[in-house]
């Protein structure tokens, strides 16, 4: 872990008038981009569907992470799948958040000792809120997208700002786990 | 033309434009809720739709390059142009240009407008996504085609307004759906096809091909394009309207068959799969041309309906 670049915690300033409105939406339209790789993942379609109904905050799935507002990590995460996830963060327009999923994104998890997992998924992303439980049960999930809504409507979910202000902090991590991240344009080279 | 016509015109379009948006874009969160309960949910609330598209132009938006954002531009602004020309109830606006055939050669433009945006934004998926949507349409003019030229044949004008009044001179018995169902159930498969519905989802397909020419739109060109997709639906819908459902008399009747037709359509969506391309260019190929023509023969040469 390269400790020599600090991370900059810039002081929240806090725009009136068209930010608080566009807060306003951004907190009731929020689409998900959904990196199911982890087991947390089952507990999503209980979420989506009748019982739990996530459409009744504005929520719903995307198809890509272009039109997606958050994308949600659930669980561990290899460092094969952590490239992913940084590509598909950083294709997302801002502002964008990211939920994690379970005890695997906080520190390993049952994964703790493997050498193919990392292990804090907060050193290469911003994490804007964790979901607690081995796997959550759909009502932490929906308790979890309550709390993020809240965070938007009181401009606390500013882990893309924190990742554009400490973007040397982040990639010099990502750099160090994985070797190399470039983000691949392969469509215009 | 005097500056009066233009004016006037000028301003019921602009208000024509108004409604359709607020219209258009409440009756999409309604039809969710619809949905909604469809499936024992709640659903969400009937202005989710607004708050998705103020929320999408509240993002930061990204270009891939200049094809992009223009094609974005040229889509919107060719479905608004389409839509000041579209008769709703007795506003009218350009009163002698309402012709049918205007609304096929402006629609066009915002079509190309997406098609080409879509893929200057580089990724296969659109492109794919963009020939799905032109060989879809190929599929489902010609019947719409023929059903339409018969209609124009039988009124002796093209004029949607015309062809609107003439189905209101004797209340129900003289509406198209009457006095053409052959036609009007090819006119609403064609119009499922247009709308993109289920059966006929097949160049958007979110699971197959990431939600097809969408697929690299993020923030304000999405809101955009989510805004375009609002009026496009809204003329396609008031088309129907006007060549099946004998029009309106007043706005009542215009929003109360207009709610019908697409909560119908969205409800039809829920209950089907979703076709391969040459399957949806087979199915318009086989049973609504044939029916088409057999509904124009009857029309031409056996002068009934």
């Amino acid at each position: 872990m390269s400790k020599e670049i600090k991370k900059v915690e810039k002081p929240e300033k806090i725009k009136k008038g068209w930010d608080g409105i566009s807060n306003y939406f951004r907190a009731n339209s929020i689409w998900m981009l959904m990196y199911c790789t982890g087991c947390c993942a089952i507990e999503l379609p209980q979420a989506m569907t009748s019982r739990y109904d996530m459409e009744r905050l504005g929520m719903g799935p995307m198809a890509t992470p272009r039109q997606a507002d958050v994308i949600l990590v659930t669980g561990y995460l290899s460092v094969k799948t952590l490239r992913r996830v940084i590509y598909a963060y950083e294709q997302m327009s801002e502002p964008k958040y990211l939920v994690a999923f379970g005890p695997c994104a906080i520190n390993g998890g049952i994964y703790y000792d493997s050498h193919a997992v990392i292990k804090q998924l907060d050193q290469y992303l911003p994490i804007d809120i964790y979901i607690a439980g081995c796997m959550p049960k759909p009502e932490a999930v929906m308790n979890g997208f309550k709390d993020l809504i809240e965070m938007i409507k009181s401009k606390k979910a500013t882990g893309w700002r924190k990742y554009r202000d400490n973007n040397a902090w982040y990639k010099a991590n990502q750099i160090h786990a994985l070797g190399e991240v470039r983000i691949k344009d392969e469509f215009h080279e | 033309m005097d500056i009066n016509y233009i004016l006037t015109g000028m301003l019921t379009g602009f208000g024509v434009l108004v409604f359709a948006f607020v219209w258009q874009t409440s009756l999409s969160g309604i039809t969710r809720k619809v949905v909604g309960r469809f499936h024992k949910r709640y659903g969400p609330k009937w202005y989710q739709e607004f708050r998705d598209i103020f929320k999408a132009m509240s993002k930061r938006g990204i270009t891939h390059g200049w094809v992009y954002d223009f094609g974005v531009m040229m889509a919107l602004g060719g479905i608004m142009a389409t839509v000041m020309f579209m008769p709703v109830v007795t506003f009218v606006a350009f009163g002698q240009l309402d012709n049918f055939f205007i609304y096929v050669y402006l629609f066009a433009v915002g079509m190309l407008g997406m098609a080409m945006s879509a893929v200057g934004s580089g990724n296969p998926l659109a492109g794919i996504g963009v020939m799905r949507a032109l060989t879809q349409m190929v599929g489902y003019e010609v019947p719409f085609m023929v059903i339409v030229l018969a209609i124009i044949f039988r009124d002796g004008t093209s004029s949607l307004s015309g062809i609107a009044a003439i189905q209101q001179t004797g209340g129900i018995l003289t509406w198209n759906l009457v006095k053409m169902p052959i036609g009007t159930i090819v006119g609403f498969i064609c119009l499922l096809g247009m709308l993109g519905k289920k059966p006929f989802e097949t160049f958007i397909a979110p699971a197959e091909i990431a939600s097809g020419p969408m697929v690299e739109y993020g923030g304000k060109q999405l809101g955009m394009l989510m805004i375009m997709h609002q009026f496009a639906t809204f003329i396609e819908i008031s088309l129907f309207i006007n060549l099946f459902l004998g029009g309106a008399t007043n706005i009542v009747f215009f929003i109360i068959k207009y709610m019908i037709i697409y909560i119908l359509a969205s409800l039809i969506s829920q209950a089907f799969g979703r076709f391969k391309i040459d399957q949806v260019i087979k199915y318009f190929y086989r049973w609504p041309i044939v029916l088409a023509i057999l509904q124009a023969g009857l029309v031409v040469w056996g002068r009934i309906g």
